[in-house]
């Protein structure tokens, strides 16, 4: 049984650029905004940077195919850069091919920075794109909400939960987002909404609404990484360390073996119980602090909850009207705002959400800065439901 | 050996325009309209043709046998998808039929498939001949108001039969009533095509055909003349000398006049109520005219297609928007939004791979933990199995199954939104998110049980091509 990652990694600096609909903003400009931040935070030149890791989700149209428009954009020193690309989940990817590279002691300093620019698309939404040559033969026209209704549906059947219920408890997700996310500047939403808004507003993919979804924006973010040791030897003090980082991708069965039935996301649990294992968390609604979790829709936070062990099974609808994740709650929940209020620029919010925790667990998170965090949880699903990719990493003082 | 008729099936779109719609929309320009304002025609959903109305047909007419499989199959329209690509391969491989097969298309002529009813019955082969129909005609024309889409099938050949086959007559004449040299049909005045046409055509052929056998027309019980004329079946019945009774309606305001479609769905539909030794006529019309008659058998009603005419006829919904009609059959030019302008090419060789999935339905059964699974891939799905190439092919397209979860996208594009799609869990295992149609607003929910069916997927309108795969329906 490997050891794992805990505690062998340490984040020196992190950026995070402004989110929103950045219509002046090149994928350049936004890697550079974030980047600027980030070296800045770090202490260090450009030049001390041994290794890069660049995610972008969507189509190489958006930003460019391969490792080389980060590498350009930020002038990076002919140093090694990979690009990853594993949907949702691909900003904490490129965080695990740092994190794994510094632990591995290949390189004493890496980079990862995730980047989207989805707002050249000329519409809303997600861009419409193919799905291969075969699964285009054949697989339904799905959107990401047309995917990520299904959850609601299958969760409420399982559940026997009637569609009010269930829809005033998706509401309440999108609420308690909107009011985090109104205070942050970085926000791309920054306007707070009421549960009525949400339950009257039109269906995307019955039963999720408008305020059910997430935004659409482009934003970048970005982490370098090193050990303890030299981050120790640069002056820095109190650690914010990688306690867990894992990562679960469906093998298909769930998408056509009666074994899943559409109620919950079994990467997630398979993910989380990974993770839990590797930072040696047993009692995880008590010992995290905070969660940022991949809110695409209200009602995949939902079941997240559960699935990550933080609300029992099937109560999911009570924990969340309880308020158990709102700011004021038990378990603080998109403390900064989330998807729902950041967008998700694909590629950069594995990153941008490390990023919350990282100025959560500094104390340096503003008016909204939560009482004493120590262990912070990250969550993002790549995909859908059916078939998707879950990455889970979680950070804490050393 | 006696040849003959031993099964029937046929397919009428669910969605039936109210005639008034058109007219409503219409009678601006052309008052006489108002005329044919009664009832209702069929029109086929977005993703629905020629060949999805015929694979419904044949199927429906297959489901009365226990497992009978045609040598031979004959596919009639003048409204094929393809040009050259044989249409009739699509529907023999939709129904999953065996590749030693005979498949023939057969087109340009409203009796398409009575002249494939002939060579069959004439033939050596039990074979199947299916017709369909899906004709777009100009908006605001007559001939939107008084055509339908549908199809029908007819299984013929040796061994007991519903209906005997006594004799057929056949008469090749370039008498040009209408034509269709580009996009839409361009006809003559109807009292000329009814004088000059239907008049002299119809009863030259039909009185030496009655001669041959040596029937007297006052004898004939059925007598099938499709046309979308309301008083010339009377008028040439009364030239005959058969008996107006024996007139079957040509469906004009329940279903509109299915082209060349219409003589099978008409035989169809007689061969559900003849008894036996009843006298059947049917005669079609265009550039000359074919006459068949047949002698309902004993057997005439023992055999139960999968709903027939009567139940597909039955199992309709009223439409009343015009707009949606126009734009269903590509006679508006319509803004589909950005997200429809995405590149639709299939990819041959990919397709060619996968034609067992995406046009005959067909998943597999592992071998060693008996999971059935679609599509079919190199490693067993069960996650306690995970064989290797442990899979028998195994069908779909007969099954049925429930939906376990599900939603109605109107972000996604879609030719109709909003996108309905969901998991489907199979009887008997296997389980696919899938597209439905045909679904009305509250009809569906997790629990809801389907059946599957052949329809269009996707158009690629660059290329001229468009994918079919199966989608569920809500039974």
């Amino acid at each position: 049984m490997a050891e794992g990652i805990k505690d062998k990694v340490a984040i020196l600096g992190m950026g995070c650029s402004k989110f929103g609909e950045r219509w002046d903003a090149s994928p350049s400009d936004l890697m550079v905004e974030a980047f600027e931040e980030c070296l800045a935070d770090a202490g260090i030149e450009r030049g001390q940077i041994e290794a890069a890791w660049f995610g972008a989700g969507i189509d190489a149209f958006h930003v460019g195919a391969s490792a080389l428009p980060m590498a350009i954009a930020l002038r990076l020193n002919y140093i090694p850069v990979t690009k990853v690309e594993n949907m949702c989940a691909t900003g904490t990817e490129a965080f695990r091919g740092a994190v794994y590279a510094v632990a591995s002691g290949a390189c004493d300093i890496a980079l990862a920075l995730g980047v989207e620019k989805l707002k050249d698309t000329g519409y809303g939404g997600l861009p419409q794109r193919s799905r291969g040559v075969e699964n285009d033969m054949y697989w339904p026209n799905l959107s990401a909400p047309g995917a990520f209704a299904q959850l609601a549906t299958g969760y409420r059947a399982r559940h026997r939960l009637n569609k009010e219920d269930l829809k005033r408890a998706m509401a309440h997700v999108s609420v308690k987002s909107h009011a985090n996310g109104a205070k942050n500047p970085k926000a791309h939403l920054r306007r707070e909404i009421t549960a009525q808004q949400a339950i009257d507003a039109p269906y995307i993919a019955e039963p999720i609404g408008l305020y059910d979804c997430c935004g659409v924006s482009d934003g970048s973010a970005c982490a370098i990484v090193t050990t303890p040791q030299i981050a120790r030897g640069l002056g820095k003090e109190r650690l914010i360390a990688v306690k867990a980082l894992q990562l679960a991708v469906s093998n298909g069965a769930e998408s056509g073996h009666e074994s899943w039935d559409g109620s919950y996301l079994k990467t997630t649990r398979i993910a989380a119980q990974r993770a839990y294992d590797e930072a040696g968390v047993r009692k995880p609604a008590e010992e995290i602090s905070m969660t940022e979790v991949h809110d695409c829709f209200s009602i995949t936070e939902l079941v997240t909850m559960e699935d990550l062990q933080l609300a029992e099974e099937g109560k999911g609808v009570t924990a969340v009207l309880d308020g158990n994740f709102d700011a004021e709650g038990k378990l603080p929940c998109q403390i900064d705002g989330g998807l729902k209020c950041f967008g998700h620029p694909i590629g950069a919010s594995g990153l941008r959400m490390i990023y919350e925790n990282y100025l959560q667990l500094q104390g340096r998170a503003g008016p909204r800065q939560l009482p004493d965090p120590k262990l912070g949880l990250n969550h993002n699903l790549g995909g859908f439901p059916h078939q998707n990719i879950c990455s889970i990493s979680m950070i804490g003082h050393m | 050996m006696t040849r003959g008729i031993s099964g029937f099936g046929a397919y009428i779109p669910q969605a039936r325009l109210q005639r008034s719609a058109i007219v409503e929309a219409n009678a601006w320009f052309d008052a006489s309209l108002k005329s044919l304002g009664q009832g209702q025609r069929s029109m086929c959903n977005w993703d629905e043709d020629t060949i999805t109305m015929g694979v419904e047909a044949a199927a429906d007419c297959l489901a009365g046998f226990d497992g009978y499989v045609p040598k031979s199959l004959y596919f009639a329209s003048t409204t094929f998808p393809f040009f050259d690509r044989q249409n009739s391969v699509v529907l023999a491989e939709a129904l999953n039929l065996p590749r030693q097969l005979l498949a023939m298309d057969v087109a340009a002529s409203q009796r398409a498939a009575t002249s494939a009813l002939l060579a069959l019955l004439r033939g050596e082969q039990d074979g199947m001949v299916v017709a369909s129909e899906h004709r777009r005609a100009k908006s605001g024309s007559r001939a939107e108001m008084l055509w339908g889409d549908a199809a029908a099938a007819i299984a013929a050949g040796g061994g007991p039969v519903l209906a005997e086959f006594v004799g057929g007559e056949s008469l090749a004449t370039d008498f040009v009533d209408h034509y269709r040299g580009g996009e839409f049909d361009y006809d003559w005045e109807e009292r000329w095509i009814r004088d000059e046409g239907y008049l002299k055509i119809v009863p030259e052929t039909v009185s030496a055909l009655l001669k041959n056998c040596g029937v007297e027309a006052a004898s004939i019980a059925h007598f099938i003349l499709p046309t979308d004329q309301a008083r010339t079946p009377p008028a040439v019945a009364k030239k005959m000398g058969v008996n107006p009774a024996a007139i079957v309606d040509n469906q004009a305001a329940t279903v509109g006049v299915a082209g060349a479609a219409q003589p099978l769905l008409l035989l169809a539909r007689t061969l559900e109520s003849a008894k036996p030794g009843d006298l059947i006529l049917l005669a079609a019309f265009g550039q000359g005219c074919d006459a068949l008659l047949f002698r309902a058998t004993a057997a005439i009603g023992s055999f139960k297609p999968g709903r027939g005419v009567s139940g597909t006829l039955a199992a309709g919904r009223e439409e009343s928007s015009y707009a949606r009609f126009l734009a269903f059959n590509n006679l508006v030019e319509r803004d589909i939004g950005k997200r429809g302008e995405t590149d639709k090419q299939t990819y041959l060789s990919g397709y060619n791979r996968r034609r067992d999935l995406v046009t005959s339905f067909l998943g597999g059964k592992c071998r060693e933990c008996g999971a059935a699974q679609i599509p079919r891939e190199k490693y067993c799905i069960n996650p306690d199995c995970n064989a290797l190439d442990s899979q028998d092919s195994y069908s779909f397209a007969d099954k049925q199954g429930v939906v376990l979860t599900w939603t109605a996208d109107r972000l996604t594009f879609d030719w109709s939104p909003p996108a309905y799609f969901g998991m489907v869990q199979f009887d008997g295992g296997g389980k696919l998110m899938m597209d439905f149609t045909e679904v009305r607003e509250g009809s569906i929910d997790s629990g809801s049980r389907i059946s599957v069916h052949f329809r269009i997927r996707q158009f690629d309108p660059q290329r001229g091509f468009r994918k079919y795969f199966w989608k569920a329906r809500i039974i």
